[in-house]
């Protein structure tokens, strides 16, 4: 369960381009997401969430096939708040 | 036409806020824009403040600035799984002004110094996101775009201080050697205690702190671990390589409830219930992985700029991130009072920051990202320290005592610390920080 407020905006700030990842091997951004965003599917492609992001950017930078996670900050105002770190 | 201010300061965290706070007093029109709802929403960190920085631009900061507790005992743990050797200072000055270190929330330290940049006259707009950057024909910069309608803001100079992801120096072409090599994982729990108690388990009164770095307790994935007291809470977590994790498959979650369970750290935790997990990542790449810092228009300051020390026994980045943003504001003051805000009208930026800590520091500990991060010092050291001080003190009889050049002998040998290596790592560490 969430610790943290989290302030979903209307779009996603993570776009994962499934076919892509279909041909990763890898999916390192399914272990090394801190807040388990990504999990794999059956066929072989990654289901998401990005409603309680912490908007680290661990994903993008682990992922290992270009293009297959586009990654920005939220709509201003939204997504993660914190308030005891 | 956009609205037009001398400078826009993009990110409300310490770096950002320093720089408005300095602009704004030169007497320059800023903007500090926040993508968060308010300063230091988006912000969590390792959990120290060294804030000495500030003692000029605002006296006797440590009388108004939020301060959890003031570090006055500073651990430094090598451990195996079962084993922990400690180097713990304790030193009164530091719970004394002008202090040393401080935990402190970011929701706090970074909303305070961002309010101390509006009462110098700074403009601080939050929930507002920098999109994109303005530039002219010749391609200078000459503002931001912002996720507002209409939101499009004019500036002689811009601030990038958005972060450790920073989309605004990479949009200007000022991360050429980008590699997520040299960038590192933090994750943290915030445990409720209790103040009383904290005081109990970690041998503190009044408001003094404990700062605890570990180096072994990360499964082998090139990092460490740490505590840190707030005032009724502690945060527990680890700092780790973000490609050795990927490749290890090892959730960051994982890692620190190995911490928490870690012998010499789980007594100290019992009971303690979570309040907040999150993760930040950090520019640990040092000297040698930095960005370019100034292009035509704009600066790069804070975790943007690369500006962190990760160097083992120093762990810092909030001074930096100060000591960046205000020699950048100082440089556009200059700038701008001369009418020249092009690359070379901002090089004064460099300069100031070789001139001073922000990259004296960085440049004396260049090579420490990858010394510590090194697998000898992980796996190899830690397991030898530890292994050499358990049989030193572990009494033999009816055996006499080995003495401790056997020991050193034999342990090395075990654990397949060449000699040569030894000796090597050694001037490393003694160049580095000797």
């Amino acid at each position: 369960m969430a610790t943290v407020e989290f302030r979903v905006a209307p779009d996603a700030h993570i776009v994962v381009d499934s076919d892509v990842c279909a041909s990763c091997t890898t999916k390192a951004c399914v272990s090394a997401c801190p807040a388990r965003l990504f999990v794999p599917t059956a066929e072989g492609g990654i289901l998401f969430n990005y409603e309680e992001c912490f908007e680290c950017g661990t994903c993008y930078m682990v992922c290992n096939s270009e293009g297959a996670i586009t990654w920005q900050y939220p709509l201003g105002g939204h997504g993660v708040v914190l308030r005891s770190s | 036409m956009p609205e037009q201010f001398d400078v826009v300061v993009v990110g409300a965290g310490p770096a950002g806020s320093a720089a408005a706070l300095v602009a704004a007093r030169g007497g320059l029109s800023v903007c500090l824009l926040e993508r968060g709802p308010f300063a230091g929403s988006k912000n969590m960190y390792g959990g120290v403040t060294y804030a000495r920085i500030l003692d000029d631009l605002i006296p006797h900061w440590w009388e108004e600035a939020p301060v959890q507790r003031w570090i006055t005992r500073r651990s430094t743990m090598v451990a195996t799984p079962t084993q922990a050797v400690t180097l713990d200072v304790r030193a009164d000055a530091w719970s004394k002004a002008p202090f040393n270190g401080a935990t402190t929330l970011r929701s706090e330290f970074d909303a305070w110094l961002a309010s101390r940049a509006v009462e110098a006259g700074a403009v601080l707009v939050t929930s507002t996101t920098a999109v994109g950057l303005l530039r002219d024909a010749r391609g200078a910069v000459v503002g931001v775009r912002t996720d507002r309608p209409d939101g499009d803001l004019a500036a002689k100079v811009v601030v990038a201080c958005d972060g450790v992801n920073s989309f605004l120096a990479k949009e200007a072409g000022l991360y050429a050697n980008f590699s997520s090599e040299h960038f590192t994982l933090g994750a943290k729990e915030v445990l409720t205690l209790g103040r009383d108690e904290i005081d109990r388990r970690f041998g503190l009164v009044d408001r003094q702190g404990l700062d605890i770095e570990m180096i072994g307790v990360t499964r082998g994935i090139p990092g460490g671990g740490f505590l840190y007291t707030n005032l009724d809470t502690v945060a527990v977590g680890v700092v780790v390589n973000v490609d050795a994790l990927a490749a290890s498959g090892v959730r960051p979650e994982e890692l620190i409830a190995g911490v928490k369970a870690h012998p010499g750290i789980a007594p100290y935790l019992r009971g303690a219930e979570l309040s907040e997990y999150s993760a930040h990542l950090i520019p640990e790449g040092g000297y040698d992985a930095m960005p370019d810092l100034v292009t035509d228009g704009m600066m790069v300051a804070g975790d943007a700029g690369g500006f962190c020390l990760a160097a083992g026994l120093f762990l810092e980045g909030v001074n930096f991130a100060i000591g960046s943003g205000r020699a950048a504001a100082e440089t556009a003051i200059a700038a701008i009072a001369k009418g020249d805000t092009s690359r070379s009208g901002l090089s004064e930026y460099r300069r100031k920051i070789d001139a001073t800590f922000v990259m004296a520091d960085h440049k004396r500990m260049r090579r420490a990202p990858e010394l510590i991060l090194s697998e000898r010092m992980q796996r190899q050291y830690a397991d030898l320290i530890c292994d050499v001080a358990q049989d030193l003190f572990t009494v033999t009889n009816p055996n006499p005592k080995p003495g401790l050049r056997k020991l050193l002998r034999t342990e090395r040998k075990r654990h397949g610390v060449g000699f040569r290596s030894l000796v090597r790592d050694g001037i490393t560490s003694w160049r580095t920080f000797g």
